[in-house]
């Protein structure tokens, strides 16, 4: 069963200088128990498309069409904002990537792990218990003292332990990862990245891994989408996408990034040129104006192509290979 | 600091232009703007809009309510109320213009010294400023009048008392945040005297915003005047104020009503319309000092 | 931190210092002199001698500069001139009834402001914040005499509502609080519009916070992130804020007290201008300046009380 299936997602944003497209046509799964990566430049949609999972999209943002199937059932795009709020927390949880602003700075670790679980029905002293069993599990000093210990008392690599804490004591069915380690420094990054996957395995999630970091990517994911500009460009899996890239802008990632599987580089490799206005999107490939090896059928609007079973490219070059491979 | 100092003039013209158009599209600009057109209005045609002389004592028409010969009525000793209405305006307009510009001069003199002396010196005017601004202004104004006695001047003191630390510190962040760019540092290197950079780079650059923040103070001012001339602190009787005529309406407010919301009245609408108008100038001109 | 604690005490006996150094450069510097002044035009010269060597007005300035300064310190502030009581008996006999009116503007502010500011943030741009931020800067603009001479006017004198004279029986505290209501309004209700614009304005900059993201994403419901995540954190300005304003308060008092003639450090020194009762209105002017100073550091430690980051950094 796939836990999160999302499909044809469009999302708007009205703007003073117009309508701005700020997702087109989303398609991905999140299959049940494993962990996909997201990976893109800044501005290709990733928070956008963590928003309008979670039900949070700013007041002048809007699902036009397309949807966001939870465990094969409910339509996330359809909820009423009580049945998204219901979801949230218990079964979907969010890891922000800010560890120092994501926790309230002034209540308690404890009262604000005892607060997420406000639905459970269960006595203040039952929620206190297991919050200090979360914080064991992440492995945070003398757990029970820190229930009464505000954020600030604590280093930014135990801060993000608790938010880790915070977002898997309800046990949900998806945690989305939204750069939980770019923060972090390189030492702090790797534990915390084994503690989730740890935790991972012992709870049985499935994992939206939000990252700019190639290796940590390799590393921790089964999956891999890659976005650019609000589409989806490529997706498979990280052995397929990384081994055979079939989209220029994954190969360009992956060729920017020579140690990839090795060096861990703090930012995602810059490419020439820019990500489009999405006001004002080209008719045909979004990545076109940047795209070395651009020819005048990429003039035209792009579908997703199958590479293989379970490889996608929105790219019109896998016709032409797959056209060559066959005349060959 | 203002784009439009560093401009050509004639720039900084159509600027201004665009701002004040902008200004009228705002209905609380336009309504401030029109209800302090028509005070400053009232009080310089004060002597056409009325014949009756405001202080002019007729004990035989005490107490008679609004009518058409008397549009505001009389106060206790039958002198018409709408006549010192409007003379008191002239009042309160002269000691916010004259205080003003006063507070404005000493206030520009010490942020720039403030700014651009010595740090010691810095900190000590800094720690003086903040100490006099904290203070209860009203208890100030007691104790200096007990002192100075009553009068138009001693309302202009406790004036450039309360407004002078608030001025200075402006004056002073914009000088130290201008004193470090390039110009600056270019025409020292060049050899000019640290009078010609404060009065030649820096004073233009400084002096825009502090000029919306005057404007802004305008209605503390005219409060100051009119309550310590409700104190009977002020402007001397038989002098009309709007804050001696609201003190006129307290003593007999069990017998009238209508000297008091004669007294008032005015305050009220002078104090708006420069608040609405302050606050959407700011907002125009320099979105930068909102919120402050 | 220990430095800014420091330098906040520092502030504080700094604005105490400016207070008495500007209140002895009025008596002594200003043309005029304190012994005149206390005894009226109609004083001989013999009199005003003898008046002078007992106030100390012979000696050079240095020393009295000195005397005035240490008394002040060491609560020395003189004597009532006619009665010879200490000034700073009389002024704290009265000080309570000021204390109970800043309370009462204060409680009316909160009580208005915070839910006003609040409302108009979680309906950002609405009508109604508008209606809230123009109605803020009203209440601000419009002195504090005039509201409370319309006050006075419309429910005490034309409605009979309320009490216009006095500060209620002493012992009745039900009575005592009637008294209370329109003086304390007439204090509170410009700060009524300072709170509602300082708790929008903190209110839409911590609801963009990423914790309060962190909230949302737990599903956590809107009132609870509302009240308990983001109106905690909003408050702590608005004390900050609230210990400045209390010397307005102060300002505000005066013309309270004497409007509703009601007892209090105000009316104390109004009355004492009057009858040229100079170390009377030195010494409460003095003391009004204390306590504004002490309420200003009370203010800070609420805020140390209820923010944990500034608290633990003591």
């Amino acid at each position: 069963m796939t836990t999160l299936s999302v499909s044809g997602l469009n999302v708007w944003f009205s703007t003073e200088d117009g309508p701005l497209h700020a997702l087109k046509d989303v398609t991905f799964d999140i299959p049940e128990r494993r962990i996909v990566g997201i990976v893109g430049e800044s501005g290709c949609g990733k928070s956008t498309l963590i928003n309008a999972i979670l039900g949070l999209l700013a007041d002048n943002g809007e699902i036009r069409n397309g949807e966001i199937l939870f465990e094969g059932q409910s339509d996330l795009t359809k909820l009423t904002r009580r049945e998204m709020q219901d979801l949230r927390g218990p079964r979907i949880s969010t890891v922000f990537q800010d560890p120092m602003g994501a926790l309230n700075p002034v209540l308690s670790v404890g009262e604000q792990m005892i607060n997420i679980q406000y639905r459970s029905g269960q006595s203040k002293a039952e929620k206190a218990a297991r919050a200090i069993e979360m914080l064991k599990l992440v492995r945070i000093p003398d757990a029970d003292s820190a229930l009464n210990r505000y954020p600030h008392q604590f280093s930014g690599g135990m801060k993000q332990r608790i938010a880790i804490a915070m977002s898997l004591m309800m046990e949900p069915a998806l945690l989305i990862a939204d750069e939980p380690t770019t923060a972090l420094d390189a030492t702090l990054e790797v534990a915390t990245i084994e503690l989730l996957q740890d935790l991972q395995e012992q709870i049985g999630c499935s994992v939206m891994f939000i990252s700019h970091h190639l290796g940590v990517i390799a590393e921790l994911c089964q999956d891999v989408v890659v976005m650019y500009a609000g589409e989806v460009v490529e997706r498979g899996t990280v052995r397929d996408v990384f081994h055979d890239p079939r989209h220029p802008y994954t190969r360009r990632l992956l060729e920017c990034d020579p140690a990839r599987q090795t060096e861990r580089t703090r930012v995602l490799p810059t490419i020439p040129g820019e990500i489009p206005d999405l006001r004002h999107r080209p008719e045909g490939c979004v990545f076109a104006p940047r795209c070395l090896e651009r020819h005048p059928g990429c003039d035209m609007a792009q579908s997703e192509r199958m590479v293989a079973p379970g490889h996608a490219a929105r790219c019109n070059l896998v016709d032409q290979s797959a056209a060559e491979g066959e005349s060959a | 600091m203002s784009e439009a100092a560093s401009n050509p003039p004639a720039a900084a013209r159509s600027e201004l232009w665009k701002s004040f158009r902008r200004l009228l599209r705002e209905p609380l600009g336009v309504f401030g703007l029109s209800l302090v057109v028509l005070v400053i209005l009232a009080a310089v045609f004060a002597d056409v809009l009325t014949q009756w002389d405001p202080t002019r004592i007729n004990p035989r028409d005490r107490f008679l309510g609004p009518s058409g010969e008397h549009l505001l009525g009389t106060d206790q000793l039958g002198r018409d109320l709408f006549a010192r209405v409007l003379h008191g305006g002239r009042i309160a307009l002269y000691v916010a213009l004259v205080s003003t510009a006063i507070s404005l001069a000493i206030g520009i003199v010490l942020g720039l010294i403030a700014g651009y002396g010595p740090r010691w010196l810095d900190n000590l005017m800094i720690l003086l400023f903040d100490a006099t601004k904290s203070f209860p202004t009203v208890m100030l104004a007691l104790a200096l009048v007990t002192i100075v006695g009553p009068s138009l001047t001693a309302v202009v003191v406790v004036v450039i008392i309360v407004n002078v630390p608030g001025y200075a510190r402006i004056i002073r962040t914009q000088t130290i945040a201008i004193k470090s760019s390039e110009f600056v540092t270019a025409a020292q290197s060049m050899g000019a005297s640290n009078a010609r950079i404060l009065g030649v780079h820096i004073m233009p650059n400084v002096i825009g915003p502090l000029v919306i923040l005057a404007s802004m103070d305008i209605p503390v001012v005219i409060a100051i005047e009119a309550g310590m001339s409700f104190l009977g602190l002020g402007v001397r009787p038989p002098t009309p104020s709007w804050g001696s005529i609201l003190n006129d309406g307290f003593s007999q407010i069990r017998d009238t009503a209508w000297i008091a919301i004669a007294g008032g009245l005015p305050i009220i609408i002078t104090t708006l319309g420069f608040t609405f108008l302050g606050e959407t100038l700011r907002d125009v001109f320099d979105p930068r000092l909102k919120g402050r | 931190m220990l430095n800014y604690a420091v330098k906040r005490l520092g502030l504080a006996v700094a604005i105490v210092s400016v207070a008495m150094f500007l209140l002895f450069c009025m008596i002594y510097l200003v043309p005029g002199d304190p012994a005149s002044v206390a005894l009226g035009p109609r004083a001989t010269d013999a009199m005003k001698e003898a008046l002078r060597v007992k106030m100390g007005l012979d000696q050079p300035i240095w020393v009295q500069f000195w005397n005035f300064f240490s008394g002040a310190w060491t609560g020395d502030l003189g004597q009532e001139v006619l009665s010879g009581r200490p000034v700073l008996d009389v002024v704290l006999e009265q000080l309570p009834f000021t204390l109970a009116l800043i309370a009462g503007g204060i409680t009316w502010s909160v009580a208005i402001g915070i839910p006003l500011g609040c409302w108009a943030a979680i309906n950002r741009g609405s009508f109604a914040d508008r209606l809230v931020g123009i109605l803020s800067v009203a209440v601000i603009a419009v002195p504090s005499f005039v509201i409370a001479i319309y006050a006075l006017l419309i429910f005490s004198v034309s409605l009979r509502w309320l009490p216009a004279i006095g500060a209620g029986e002493p012992g009745h505290l039900g009575d005592q609080i009637v008294h209370l209501i329109l003086p304390s309004l007439a204090v509170g209700l410009g700060w009524v519009g300072y709170i509602a614009r300082m708790v929008r304005a903190s209110m839409l900059e911590v609801l963009e916070a990423s914790h309060i993201r962190t909230a949302r994403a737990f599903g956590l419901p809107e009132n609870m992130i509302t009240y308990r995540y983001a109106l905690t954190i909003a408050i702590l300005p608005t004390i900050t804020l609230l210990g400045v304003g209390i010397g307005q308060m102060l300002s505000s008092a005066v013309f309270a007290e004497i409007v509703f003639a009601r007892p209090g450090v105000g009316k104390l020194v109004y009355d004492a201008i009057l009858t040229r009762n100079f170390p009377v209105v030195t010494g409460a002017v003095l003391v009004t300046t204390v306590i504004f100073v002490l309420l200003n550091l009370v203010a800070d430690l609420i805020v140390g009380a209820l923010d944990p980051r500034v608290r633990s950094s003591f």
